[in-house]
């Protein structure tokens, strides 16, 4: 508890940029996967090529991808935008396949209701498809949060700060206390994201609730 | 008025789902498309509002090609109403039913008028109006989808197997309210359904269609019913089609015999015989008890409910019903209040049958 104590503020500081790390790329994936998702959603033929290899990207190998990037963006090797941009990637690599599935979700008659009521494409989309793929997308997104903020941890080995420098560091010099707080940080940040993700969507779907209460 | 001319639709595939047909669907008047599955009914509704376009041929409202309006304006001027309403899940039933409004840039306060009188229209409560379509019943969802079609008040409507989500019981009651809605409103409307007595029930004009997308015949319900043009369309009349005719046959003045009736609450006589009609103190008819069965005062249970009452203005089809039904095989028949007017025998209605004119004209 000593250590502790005596790192608080770095610890806090940590997790901050952990949480930058990790979720910052999260936004930015959502936005580069929504028009994606869409192209796959409404062109049959862009499915399986579009999710196929987004998909891959996922397989890439995390260090490997942060090595790589300063080659793709022409940033300095300590820059951690790096870390931004490959997490990023990862997102994106898991959202396109569930912005598709959840446009799918979709009733087609619903749908087709809001053709036949003269909704343009974009209203439609706006207005009617994507808050009824809110629930699928934002599964994904926990999923992918949670994905984001365990692989974060890996860019202590390029030098970009974050809680995963608690687990080298803490595993360097045998302190079993830092090692200890940087799972439970990692975890608890996790949860913390999660949570919200969970808590959002649910503001954002009152309809889904309304199910409950039983028809009179 | 809406005129399809020699609209034909082949799909990508080759395949021919309207095959140039021709049909006026007349202003203020239900136009039933009717057929099997594959006939290309729906199809050739969706060539109204361009959510297909046909490969020839156009759709004419008021006489203007519908292939020179931009989709979205032709739309918002036209209902549209489909199975299970497509109701939008996420909004209240009173946004749903401000939709087309909404797009047409109406003020909020309009909108809310408008969507609250059309909820009572539809005979929904204003206690619904904030509820979402999952908290509402396959009946009450449809009504809604009836409003948010009529929001804007479209002179044409189209509707596509509108009340073959719900239960018969329901599908009855909507078809009734439907039909006098549409007699309110003098709204031109397009229906597809593949239930042949909803078509002749709702239809103004029938038009059947074969698998090919061929139209086979259009004409009123009753010339289509005494007149089928082939075997095929005959067959898809199905059966008991003579006696279904009989529904389009205004009643003649029939020869009607007074009846003589006991009071509820008053007593069987002890030697009675036969069956006795049992009316209020209104003369409204409750029911039939036998003679000899029931002894003492009268009670509601001891009545047998199972005879039908035909209004003297209604069809041969309701007379002769009523007298099969009755278990004295006495047609008890009443007037528009419901009170007791007499009593028919079948014969007598089956003579009257015979002497009745029968549609011959009436090719729409």
């Amino acid at each position: 508890m000593d250590w502790l104590a005596q790192s608080y503020g770095q610890v806090l500081d940590l997790t901050w940029r952990h949480l930058i790390l990790a979720g910052l790329p999260l936004l930015i994936g959502l936005a580069v996967a929504l028009p994606l998702g869409y192209a796959a959603h409404r062109w049959r033929a862009a499915y399986a090529p579009l999710v196929t290899i987004s998909g891959l990207l996922y397989t890439i190998p995390s260090l490997a991808l942060f090595i790589l990037m300063p080659l793709f963006i022409g940033t300095r090797i300590l820059d951690p935008v790096n870390v931004v941009v490959a997490m990023t990637v990862y997102t994106v690599a898991l959202l396109v396949r569930t912005v598709a599935d959840g446009l799918d979700s979709v009733p087609e008659d619903v749908e087709r209701a809001a053709t036949a009521m003269g909704l343009g494409r974009i209203r439609t989309l706006l207005t009617v498809e994507l808050p009824l793929a809110i629930p699928v997308i934002a599964a994904g997104l926990r999923v992918a949060a949670v994905s984001n903020v365990s692989i974060v941890s890996v860019a202590s080995l390029i030098g970009v700060a974050q809680l995963g420098d608690l687990l080298t560091d803490g595993y360097n010099r045998v302190i079993m206390p830092e090692l200890v707080t940087g799972i439970m940080a990692c975890i608890l940040l996790a949860l913390a994201l999660d949570s919200l993700i969970l808590v959002l969507a649910r503001m954002l779907t009152p309809w889904r609730r309304a199910r409950e209460v039983v028809s009179a | 008025m809406i005129r399809f001319d020699q609209v034909t639709k082949r799909w990508p595939d080759g395949t021919l789902a309207v095959d140039d047909v021709s049909l006026t669907a007349p202003t203020g008047q239900i136009t039933v498309l009717v057929g099997p599955s594959g006939c290309g009914k729906t199809t050739l509704l969706r060539m109204v509002n361009r959510m297909v376009e046909p490969t020839s041929g156009d759709v004419y409202i008021d006489g203007q090609a519908v292939s020179n309006q931009s989709p979205a304006a032709l739309r918002r001027g036209i209902g549209y109403v489909i199975q299970h309403a497509g109701l939008f899940p996420h909004r209240t039933v009173i946004d749903n039913v401000g939709t087309v409004p909404r797009l047409l840039g109406w003020d909020r306060r309009r909108i809310r008028d408008r969507s609250m009188e059309l909820l009572e229209r539809v005979g929904l409560g204003a206690e619904l109006a904030d509820r979402y379509p999952a908290q509402l019943s396959g009946g009450q969802q449809q009504r809604v989808g009836v409003a948010r079609a009529l929001a804007a008040d479209p002179p044409v409507m189209l509707m596509d197997e509108p009340f073959s989500a719900v239960d018969p019981v329901v599908r009855g009651q909507l078809q009734e309210e439907f039909r006098r809605l549409q007699a309110d409103l003098g709204t031109t409307i397009v229906f597809v359904t593949h239930d042949i007595d909803e078509a002749i029930n709702l239809g103004h004009q029938v038009a059947v269609l074969r698998v090919g997308g061929q139209l086979a015949q259009v004409a009123d319900p009753a010339y289509l019913l005494a007149h089928p043009v082939d075997d095929t369309v005959a067959a898809f009349l199905g059966r008991d089609r003579g006696y279904r005719a009989l529904g389009f046959v205004a009643s003649p003045r029939l020869p009607l015999r007074s009846e003589e009736v006991l009071l509820v609450g008053e007593s069987v006589a002890e030697d009675a015989s036969g069956w006795r009609l049992v009316v209020d103190e209104e003369r409204r008819p409750l029911g039939w008890v036998e003679g000899g069965r029931v002894s003492g005062v009268v009670q509601i249970a001891d009545l047998d409910l199972g005879g039908t009452l035909a209004p003297v203005d209604g069809s041969l089809r309701a007379a002769l019903d009523a007298a099969l039904s009755a278990p004295s095989g006495r047609g008890v028949i009443v007037d528009d209040e419901g009170i007791l007017l007499g009593t028919v025998r079948a014969g007598e209605v089956l003579d009257a049958i015979a002497a009745a004119e029968r549609p011959e004209r009436g090719n729409a």
